[in-house]
């Protein structure tokens, strides 16, 4: 208890000693009391990559996806009760039924909208903000919107407060995109759900990715891609983020 | 005797409570959850035992007080455990991250054990103080049980759970007054002024402290989450709570799989959410059908593109989304089978307006039974028969399936669906598509064999089976699939960018075009399963796809251990998604319940021993030693559920409707062996004096072998008789079942009594003892018959019944 009471004193510090205006947040992290925390959930996270590079298609993932891993501060994305927890490689609860998903998934959404540095994505299930925050290091704009309205309301305030000025976010109902912005490079829908909204589908630029986690809970268990190519055809991919074959051996 | 009423009532109160809060925490969390924290806290009832093996001399001298104390702590403890559960942030979708949920489960277990600890401590030590009642005590236990399992059932129909719980508590305090009527002096009076604000307390205990929330994972939560989002109705009963939530800001839009090619917006909805889950929609409808058109962009739309008109079996229509998907299609005629009474009620008159009247009209005929009952009952035949999509996709993600009996997707099942078909008629089922992939090759494996049984010489011309991004749809057809028809079907699919996966021709340069898997394990699994290599892809495949059989109804089952060990080893990397948490949570529960049993049984034992060695005179180190005594005990609690349970699965089928089954079933158990027991006493009162340990001795003989012969005649009798008795009246079926079931029972209800009697008089120290064992192994014995019936089938589980019941007479049965 103590330890945590003084951790949260150091935090408490750090925070107030945030330059307010033009220093991006993040380089006031460099040298944070997480960064070594941080640096431990890149390199696990790049083992668990390899452990699955025959399933996701690659050893390793983009050398600027794992640059904004080791560079957003997820311990500002977490409630306090989780603090410790901030930088295990775990979903984690952030109230009202939605969790920040674990940050290896983090990564390999990430990497697979395959974001360009002008690219305009946009989010569906703000969340916390984390996704955002990783998105905004890596391209040019970032939508996102959230249907729950406390969870939009702290997660504009915190992304505004650490810096994330590409980051658009809104209160409201997803299923029809944000067509002032649209059409997008890519999309995440981190909202569950049994459909695709077909204006979303419309919103994607020919050539564009969305990315769609499916499971329960704390527990994602596939990835959806969805990808639009330039003549409009969509096609999707079903991708496991663990190792795991269902044929012990191929079938003849 | 009040004293015996008072066991009746505490008895009855007690099961009453393990229902209820089964259903409490099916609301609140998901059931798999509901069934472990259930299993455990009945240890309270072994853990009396022993509790009462260190304090029986001291509590039997104030029999009455102590008693009426411990069914009003009982009543008391009841609505608080309740009430402080509710408040522990237990959260089982993080069991695997967090240690912490761990201590939270452990704090559950024991506040719900506080109940059942109380009433096991007033009922055993009834039996340590009035042993020539043994078999009289037993009797009132068990028709106590029967009808306070009864009586839940029907008062969840009409009453909150909440009211539910507080009637409960006042009938413990209903038997605390009984027993105090026994008491004499102050103690009495003073009993009695305690328990009027007792009742009071209980009685005014405040519906918000007890009411269930659903955790806030649950669908349910997250859609009232949206603002504007609130319950426009509610109805409860023993099948589960319903909700119905009006969305007005951010529709619900529910089209589970809908095609990617569709820009088809549904009409407003509203969601129907079962125990806070599995959301279903009313959709709105106006008049105007090509409102509905985004229903024929799923796979379930598959069939109605084959067939013209189709005389249509809806199993499952919920809330009518099935209904309008056959209209759209012209259908000749609809029968909609729909399990819950409620849910047809709240569609069919609270919101018909809403809902289109879409329950009326004069093609549709509407069935309130069990999908598979009422086909086997049915006479009628028909081109298309549906099954539906009803169950949540997370819920079917996480696994928690596993432990659901279902009599739906068997083999048998399937070969009765056939049956029903018209020349050329289709069956059509429709189940999410999960990765990698399990119930659609189990459903195409159950097809096959199903299709063989009935003689299908080409079963692999007889099957077809689609994808899209989200669902599977199989089509078994009654003959072979025609040219014109796999046209259509390719014609479908490509419409609507959906996969072909299985039809009679198919080729590899075909599958895997829209949605695409890693590989394209459909294809390939269905190819292997029609070659000649089925059985060994099966044993090779990492997930169990053997058919599901009526013997062992768990279509759900996909967990095969190695899998299992392989994703506990990639946990930390995505292996946690993919493990079934249904059969985790069973085996926890086993292992869990053994080593509580094994403690708490070998614990008094040195104690025991100590206090017979400075009693020891009369007959009391003559009697039967320790490992015989907790082996008859041992083996009768297995064995005595063993049975229960198989018959109420067998009775299931039979009286079309698991809620009839389990409340027939369980209520003939309870009251015939009541009435057995019962006969006991009456055996062992006439026998009296000296001689009666060896003719209970041959009492216990007669009354097992009794139960070996009546047992053995259903195994052979049962599955015939239930055949051809299928299609008479629920009345004359429930009758039946009686009938069927006194005898057993009869003779089931005389082992206990006769032998805890028989301890009584040899070796009185004892019986709280044997007691606990009892509990402890009636508890281990529900836990280990699912997981016996999972993997050995139900008739294994009775024929073990039947071993066990042998082996406790010959360790018991004799003289000496």
């Amino acid at each position: 208890m103590r330890a945590r009471a003084g951790f949260l004193w150091v935090i408490g510090l750090l925070l107030f000693s945030v330059p307010a205006s033009d220093v991006c947040a993040d380089d006031a992290y460099a040298g944070d009391a997480y960064a070594d925390a941080r640096a431990a959930m890149v390199r696990e996270i790049e083992g668990d990559v390899r452990a699955t590079a025959r399933w996701i298609g690659k050893g390793e993932l983009d050398p600027r996806v794992m640059e904004a891993m080791g560079t957003v501060p997820r311990h500002e994305f977490v409630p306090e009760s989780e603090l410790r927890w901030a930088y295990a490689n775990r979903p984690l609860p952030i109230g009202y039924g939605q969790t920040i998903s674990q940050p290896y998934i983090v990564a390999l959404m990430t990497d697979l909208l395959s974001p360009g540095s002008d690219d305009a994505v946009l989010e569906i299930g703000t969340g916390s903000g984390y996704q955002a925050a990783v998105l905004s290091r890596l391209v040019g704009e970032v939508y996102t919107i959230e249907i729950i309205p406390e969870l939009a309301a702290s997660a504009r305030k915190r992304l505004a407060r650490l810096g994330y000025q590409n980051v658009a976010a809104r209160t409201g109902d997803g299923y029809y995109g944000w067509e002032e912005h649209a059409p997008f490079d890519g999309i995440v829908v981190t909202a569950a759900a049994g459909q695709i909204p077909p204006p979303l589908i419309e919103q994607l630029k020919p050539g564009g990715r969305m990315v769609i986690p499916v499971g329960s809970p704390f527990l994602t268990q596939e990835l959806v891609l969805v990808e639009k190519d330039a003549a409009g055809a969509v096609t999707t991919r079903a991708l496991l983020p663990v190792a795991f074959v269902p044929f012990t051996r191929a079938p003849e | 005797m009040p004293l015996l009423f008072a066991v009746a009532a505490l008895s009855g109160a007690a099961l009453a409570f393990e229902i209820l809060v089964m259903r409490l925490f099916a609301i609140i969390q998901w059931h798999h959850v509901a069934y472990m924290v259930i299993s455990l806290a009945l240890l309270g009832y072994g853990v009396a035992g022993t509790f009462l093996a260190f304090t029986k001399e001291w509590l039997k001298r104030r029999f009455d007080l102590a008693f009426a104390a411990s069914a009003a702590l009982f009543a008391l403890s009841a609505l608080a455990s309740v009430t402080v559960v509710e408040r522990i942030p237990f959260n089982p979708l993080e069991f695997g991250w967090d240690f912490d949920q761990q201590l939270n489960l452990a704090a559950l277990y024991l506040l719900l054990a506080l109940p059942f600890f109380f009433v096991a401590s007033a009922i055993g030590l009834s039996y340590s103080h009035l042993t020539r009642e043994i078999g009289g005590i037993y009797r009132a236990d068990l028709l106590g049980a029967g009808l306070g399992s009864l009586a839940i059932i029907g008062l969840l129909f009409v009453l909150d759970p909440e009211d539910g719980l507080r009637a409960i508590g006042a009938l413990g305090l209903i038997a605390s007054a009984l027993a105090l009527l026994g008491a004499k002096g102050k103690g009495r009076l003073a009993g009695f002024a305690c328990l009027a604000p007792l009742l009071a307390l209980v009685l005014l205990w405040p519906g918000a402290l007890i009411a269930p929330t659903p955790s806030e994972y649950k669908a349910l939560s997250l859609a009232l989450r949206v603002p504007g989002a609130e319950i426009i109705a509610q109805r409860t009963s023993p099948l589960g709570r319903l909700d119905l939530v009006e969305s007005p800001t951010i529709p619900f839009r529910h089209a589970p799989g809908l095609s990617l090619a569709s820009r088809l917006e549904p009409p407003e909805q509203l969601g129907l959410f079962t125990d806070g889950d599995s959301m279903q929609a009313i959709t709105r409808f106006e008049g105007d059908l090509e409102r509905l058109a985004y229903l024929d962009m799923q796979t379930g739309a598959l069939p109605y593109h084959l067939l013209e008109r189709p005389k249509t079996l809806l199993l499952g229509s919920g809330t009518g989304g099935g209904i309008w998907l056959a209209r759209l299609h012209g259908a000749a005629s609809i029968d909609a089978v729909e399990l819950n009474p409620q849910t047809v009620e709240l569609v069919k008159d609270r919101f018909a307006a809403f809902a289109g009247h879409v329950y009326e009209g004069p093609e549709l005929s509407v069935h309130i039974a069990e999908a598979r009952s009422f086909v086997q009952t049915t006479q009628a035949s028909y081109d298309l028969i549906q099954l539906s999509l009803l169950d949540s996709f997370s819920a079917a993600a996480a696994g928690v399936h596993a432990l659901n009996e279902s009599a739906t997707y068997t083999k048998e099942a399937f070969e009765a669906y056939l049956a029903r078909l018209e020349e050329g008629g289709l069956l059509a089922i429709t189940r999410w598509l999960r990765v990698p992939p399990r119930d659609a090759l189990k459903l195409f494996a159950t097809a096959l064999q199903a299709l063989e049984a009935r003689g299908a010489s080409e079963p692999e011309n007889q099957l077809a089976l689609i994808r899209g991004w989200k669902t599977t749809t199989l089509l078994v057809k009654n003959g072979a699939f025609e040219a014109d028809e796999i046209a259509a079907l390719r014609r479908f699919c490509t419409e609507r960018w959906f996969d072909l996966a299985y039809y009679p021709g198919i080729e590899a340069g075909e599958v895997n075009r829209y949605n695409l898997l890693e590989r394209p394990y459909l294809y390939l699994g269905t190819k292997a399963l029609i070659g000649p290599q089925a059985q060994s892809f099966m044993g090779n495949y990492k997930y169990a796809l053997e058919p599901a059989t009526d013997d062992k109804p768990y279509f759900g089952h996909f967990l095969k251990w190695r899998a299992l060990v392989e994703l506990i080893g990639l946990r930390a990397k995505g292996g946690l998604a993919l493990v079934e948490w249904g059969y985790v949570i069973l085996l926890a529960t086993l292992a869990l319940a053994l080593a509580a049993s094994a403690v708490f049984i070998l614990l008094p034992i040195p104690f025991l021993k100590r206090a017979a060695r400075s009693r020891s005179q009369g007959p009391s180190s003559e009697g039967p030693g320790f490992a015989r005594i907790a082996g008859y005990f041992f083996a009768l609690g297995l064995a005595f559920l063993f049975i229960e349970i198989a018959f109420i699965q067998r009775f299931t089928l039979f009286l079309g409707h698991p809620l009839y089954a389990v409340a027939v079933v369980l209520a003939a158990f309870l009251v015939f062996a009541g009435i057995g027991s019962g006969f006991s006493q009456w055996l062992t009162k006439e026998a009296g004096g000296p001689s009666s340990a060896g003719y209970r001795g041959r009492a216990i003989a007669i009354a097992i072998s009794g139960i070996i012969l009546v047992a053995l005649a259903h195994l052979v009798a049962l599955p015939p008789l239930i055949e051809s008795a299928v299609a008479l009246p629920r009345a004359a079926k429930i009758a039946l079942a009686l009938l069927l079931i006194a005898p057993l029972a009869f003779f089931m209800g005389m082992p206990f009594p006769l032998g805890l009697s028989r301890i009584a008089h040899d070796r009185p120290a004892l019986v709280p003892w044997a007691f606990g064992i009892n509990g402890f192994a009636s508890v281990i014995s529900a836990v280990l018959a699912t997981l016996l019936a999972i993997h050995l089938g139900f008739t294994v589980v009775v024929g073990l019944a039947l071993a066990l019941y042998l082996s406790a007479a010959l360790v018991f049965g004799r003289a000496r």
